[in-house]
């Protein structure tokens, strides 16, 4: 712990960069798109079992009801955006590179609502997190871990802090943003009801303090409300990231290859938080999702409300389309999304941005040179690792290296990557170097 | 409508790993950075010693460049002049050499840094020892007389009057041959006054050779004051006598963040400490300022010892090698037959780089602690 944390109190990690905000969309308010004419909707949208369609070509659907389901624990249902009738069942290519079942609905413009969706009541815990289960509700801050799962611990352990993970650190993003500038009260209610839940004694929101207004906004919530922290977070990537942020807030180290539980903590994106409250509420399930379009080359940068399932062209369209052609697409953030191969890409329930950039901007990933070893890829690691090890031992495909250089606490950041002189693709092949462990532990 | 979807499905668009934006850092921004911060100690080598310092740099720039294009070539790797890492090497070589050096012998430096020590070990980042000090420590050996001729080119050798320090440090031979520098005292100033008749023979000492004699005055010349150390009124390889200028060079590289404190503070620190300890006639009496000043210290420890390839990774390792560097350079400089150490115990530190690397991983983030109960 170094001086200055002492004075403020605060815990800083080690590493980090700092890298442009390109918060272009801060200021833009929510704008609802409107019905498209068809939507794509795959049976993997989290961390999981994908589920299996409940639907068949031909049927008519409605809003809100359930297409897809499955029966393992760890996974979240799918249901439909859209009232219409369900043209194809297709493969597509999932997040996880796998090839799962997807629902292709056209649609009737009407947005019938299906008649499953009816404000829910619950008595107890249990009954709340089977409510939670049926929303489909996943981690929205891109990690898109089913919700229920996280929120039940087993009972040895204890759950004293609830942090609210509004620090969104990646650049262009401002979709918590506008939230908390926007749903403040929801936030709040959300928050209110997990904590009932987790029986959290402590509730923390970090926010990176370069969103000065959401914190305003938050304190004044929160101030009223009592028992709700709102923590000014230094802005410095990967701020956001959960070890980090647990960390920054309460001085507590998710040891390795541990989850945040194993120190009592749970954290939830604020989009999350909000929808639980939307959802009690309303028993309307995740079937939209607030995604911020941007990148230098889209006409009109904005934060749009997209029905899961729309194809990315179709919100690119919407933004008064392209200045010139993409060169590549990104879903998430520049320093950890996944860049698309098609712009007939469904929006996920998990989309908290899609990017678009010119040949320029994309292209200053440029090709690899030697490693000159000097140590700025060590220099900014938050986990404390060693890339260029990592990288050497991963090219060699020495498993015995990537153990000893730790390459399963990698959190795939792109700090690194992002730093390295000589442009080594550090990140990819220490991806690569987990799977090679992986593939020998088995 | 139809058509543009036809066009959208056939666009396959560029995909690669995260992250999709790179900072600017480049190898040839470090590099091109390293020899901006090197160019007031060339400046002020030439001011000293006279455009000769120019040529030497440029002969051996060019050798380095040359050699690496043509090592390269041969090998069939990736061409890498561009990265301007052999321009740094050549600067450094041309810095490390007495002003005197005859051009041939610096061109053979440059070979020899560049296809001895980097190229054939694999090119940047692989080579196991500093090329610069590798080529000058070979040098050293193979024309020992060339490498400690420390006249200055720019007062010829047959000044005639003694009423500047500088001036009679030129005219007077001190202990050439690092041989010499074993002699007694007393032997010294014999050779001194004998080569002082023969005025044409000239070559001069560094400001070591009192540290290592232990005497203020050799051959009638007064040691220098600290002042002339600092300001680089003294005589010595073209690049390490004015440590103003090289702390200004180092400056700029600490605010550039090319290199971190971690090397030049814990190898002077050891330095200080030891000469202070050890360097007097009884136990903590060292004239530890005369050793950081005089001598190749500052141009070792900020720009030599910190070498990407041949230093460690981690800050903790840094700090190791800058105690070996230190604990080596005053062992040489106190103990052994020779005045200077700096480039012997920056070279013999290198090796040790890949076993330092070793012992310094660090625990990953929550690898140490406990799963510990908060309730
Ligand atoms: S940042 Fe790049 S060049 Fe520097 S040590 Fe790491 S991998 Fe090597
Ligand atoms: S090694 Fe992993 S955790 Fe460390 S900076 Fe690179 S991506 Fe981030």
């Amino acid at each position: 712990m170094g001086l200055c944390e002492v004075i403020t109190g605060k815990k800083k990690f080690h590493g980090g960069i700092a890298i442009p905000h390109c918060k272009n969309t801060a200021q833009c308010e929510t704008i609802k798109m409107g019905v498209p004419e068809k939507v794509t909707i795959p049976m993997l949208q989290h961390v999981g079992e994908p589920c299996k369609v409940l639907v068949k070509k031909g049927d008519e659907v409605k809003v809100g009801q359930l297409i897809g389901a499955s029966g393992k624990y760890v996974s979240a249902p799918i249901h439909s955006s859209v009232s219409g009738t369900v043209t194809d069942i297709s493969k597509m290519v999932c997040m996880n590179g796998a090839y799962v079942d997807a629902v292709e609905i056209k649609t009737d413009g009407r947005q019938e609502i299906h008649e499953s969706v009816k404000p829910p009541s619950y008595h107890n815990d249990a009954e709340l997190l089977e409510l939670i289960k049926g929303s489909g509700l996943v981690g929205l801050g891109g990690a898109a871990f089913p919700t229920h799962v996280k929120l039940s611990p087993p009972k040895e352990k204890v759950i004293d802090t609830l942090i609210v993970n509004g620090a969104e650190c990646e650049p262009y993003i401002t979709s918590d943003y506008r939230e908390m500038v926007e749903n403040s009260w929801n936030i709040i209610s959300g928050i209110y009801i997990l904590k009932d839940l987790l029986k959290a004694k402590q509730v923390l929101i970090g926010v990176e303090d370069n969103k000065p207004e959401a914190i305003k906004i938050m304190t004044n919530i929160a101030n009223t409300s009592g028992k709700i922290d709102i923590i000014k977070l230094k802005t410095r990537y990967p701020q956001g990231a959960e070890k980090m942020l647990i960390y920054a807030l309460t001085g507590r180290k998710v040891p390795s290859r541990r989850l945040p539980m194993d120190v009592g903590v749970i954290v939830m994106n604020v989009n999350s938080v909000s929808f639980v409250a939307e959802y009690v509420k309303t028993g309307m399930p995740l079937i939209k999702k607030r995604v911020t379009v941007d990148g230098p080359v889209v006409n009109n940068p904005s934060n749009v409300e997209v029905l899961i399932g729309t194809h990315l062209s179709d919100v690119f369209e919407f933004c008064g389309g392209f200045k010139e052609e993409p060169y590549k697409v990104i879903m998430g953030g520049p320093m950890m999304g996944v860049s698309q191969h098609s712009l007939e890409n469904p929006v996920l329930k998990f989309t908290n941005a899609i990017l678009a950039f010119d040949r320029k901007t994309a292209e200053s990933v440029k090709k690899e040179s030697p490693c000159i070893r000097c140590a700025k890829c060590v220099q900014v690691c938050p986990m404390n690792l060693l890339p260029l090890f990592l990288n050497a031992s991963s090219i060699r495909r020495n498993t015995a290296g990537l153990k000893k250089y730790n390459v399963m606490d990698c959190i795939e950041c792109g700090c690194c990557s992002y730093i390295c002189p000589a442009k080594r693709h550090l990140v990819q092949s220490i991806r690569l170097g987990k799977v090679l462990l992986r593939k020998e532990e088995s | 409508m139809a058509e543009k979807s036809d066009r959208k499905l056939n666009n396959i668009l560029m995909m690669s790993s995260s992250p999709h934006i790179r900072s600017k850092e480049s190898t040839r921004r470090i590099m091109a950075d390293v020899i901006i911060a090197l160019l007031p100690a060339v400046a002020w080598g030439t001011y000293y010693f006279g455009p000769r310092v120019l040529l030497v740099a440029l002969v051996t720039v060019a050798s380095c460049v040359i050699s690496e294009f043509i090592c390269e070539k041969i090998m069939k790797r990736d061409i890498t002049i561009g990265d301007l890492s052999a321009v740094v090497t050549g600067v450094l070589l041309a810095l490390n050499l007495p002003p005197a050096i005859p051009l041939w012998i610096a061109a053979i430096g440059g070979i020899i840094a560049i296809v001895l020590i980097k190229q054939i070990f694999g090119g940047i980042g692989q080579n196991f020892m500093n090329p610069a000090l590798g080529a000058r420590v070979i040098l050293l050996l193979s024309w020992t007389q060339h490498m400690t001729n420390w006249t200055n080119p720019r007062m010829p050798a047959a000044a005639d009057t003694v009423s500047n320090a500088t001036q009679v440090a030129d005219a007077v031979s001190t202990a050439t041959q690092i041989a010499d520098v074993a002699y007694s005292v007393s032997s010294v100033a014999d050779a001194v006054s004998s080569a002082t008749s023969v005025a044409d023979a000239v070559s001069s000492a560094t400001p070591l050779i009192y540290a290592k004699t232990g005497q203020d005055v050799l051959g009638g010349v007064a040691r220098p004051e600290y002042l002339d150390l600092f300001l680089g009124r003294v005589l010595g390889s073209i690049g390490e006598i004015s440590v103003l200028v090289l702390l200004i060079g180092a400056a700029y590289l600490l605010i550039r963040k090319v290199i971190t404190l971690s090397i030049p503070l814990s190898y002077i620190g050891t330095v200080a400490l030891l000469t202070w300890i050890l360097g007097g006639d009884k136990p903590f009496t060292g004239d530890f300022l005369y050793h950081i000043l005089a001598g190749s210290l500052i141009l070792g420890a900020f720009f030599m010892a910190t070498d990407y390839s041949t230093s460690p990774v981690m800050e903790k390792g840094r700090i190791i090698m800058g105690i070996g560097c230190g604990i080596i350079t005053v062992v040489i400089r106190l103990y052994s037959n020779y005045p200077e150490g700096v480039s012997f115990a920056i070279i013999l530190m290198n090796l040790l780089v890949p076993l330092i690397d070793k012992f310094t991983i660090p625990r990953a983030f929550g690898g140490e602690s406990r799963i510990e109960r908060h309730n």
